[in-house]
């Protein structure tokens, strides 16, 4: 019974959750926590192929390189976050738009 | 049904609950600590998937890591007294039409294809062959992600540092 498709029907869900939490928050962190749900999603889909598709481990080693960059977004947003705060004293996505114009 | 297949479900639906619980609470720091179940329930997963050097370097990084980062900065960006402007939303109209577009169409491609699986693979530790892989084939990526990683930790304390001459 746990196969394959157990695997993706998870990951496909956790995938549309995070996808709606990046539409649906208007707090940066909030977004930022969407986009992690987003990245563990297509992480454990890599890790599924590679247990049941592929003889090599190489979606293991795709998983762990996008666990690196995802750690590194979340540094390099957390920053900025911090840094919009300092200077405008709210994180409200829909309120930085300064540069749209 | 067997044993295993029960801790399988039940691990599945605290992955997705948790999930859920993070996109749609209110307060921002629920989502946080609902974040922490949604991590270890991926680092689980990858046990059932027999990664368990990702599985670990699931719970160090994410939950060691990335949620201490996002705990850290939800309780410096939130006004603990003004409460109301954090709970304000998006259209949740539009954010389920999204959100669900996205399920219907990955559930509509998984259902197409039967994924059978073409290779039958027995437990067997990975974190030697990691290792080896890491230092032959994959060189090159390794590299570049680790003048990546580099650049980004320069790059937050860069970003992130208070200008002396300004305060």
């Amino acid at each position: 019974m746990i196969q394959l498709n157990s695997f993706l029907i998870i990951s496909a869900i956790v995938f549309s959750l995070g996808l709606f939490t990046v539409i649906y928050k208007k707090n940066a962190v909030g977004i930022l926590m969407g986009v992690e749900l987003i990245l563990n999603s297509v992480n454990l889909n890599f890790v599924a192929f590679s247990k049941y598709v592929d003889a090599h481990i190489n979606g293991q080693l795709v998983a762990i390189f996008i666990i690196v960059l995802a750690a590194s977004e979340a540094a390099i947003a957390l920053a900025i976050i911090l840094n919009i705060y300092r200077d405008r004293e709210t994180i409200d996505v829909t309120q930085l738009d300064e540069m749209k114009h | 049904m067997e044993a295993n297949q029960i801790l399988f479900i039940a691990i599945a639906l605290l992955t997705i609950l948790s999930a859920a619980v993070v996109a749609f609470s209110n307060k921002i720091i629920h989502s946080a600590f609902a974040l922490l179940a949604t991590f270890t329930g991926f680092a689980m997963l990858y046990i059932y998937l027999s990664a368990d050097f990702l599985a670990v370097t699931q719970i160090i990084v994410y939950v060691g890591g990335i949620l201490i980062l996002i705990i850290f900065g939800v309780l410096m960006t939130h006004r603990i007294y003004s409460t109301a402007k954090k709970t304000a939303h998006n259209s949740i109209l539009i954010s389920l039409l999204g959100g669900l577009l996205a399920l219907g169409l990955f559930l509509f491609i998984i259902s197409m294809y039967p994924w059978a699986p073409t290779v039958v693979k027995d437990f067997s530790p990975t974190t030697a062959v990691i290792g080896t892989e890491i230092l032959s084939g994959y060189l090159l990526p390794f590299e570049i992600i680790s003048v990546l990683l580099l650049g980004a930790l320069i790059g937050a304390i860069y970003i992130a540092r208070q200008e002396d001459k300004e305060k």
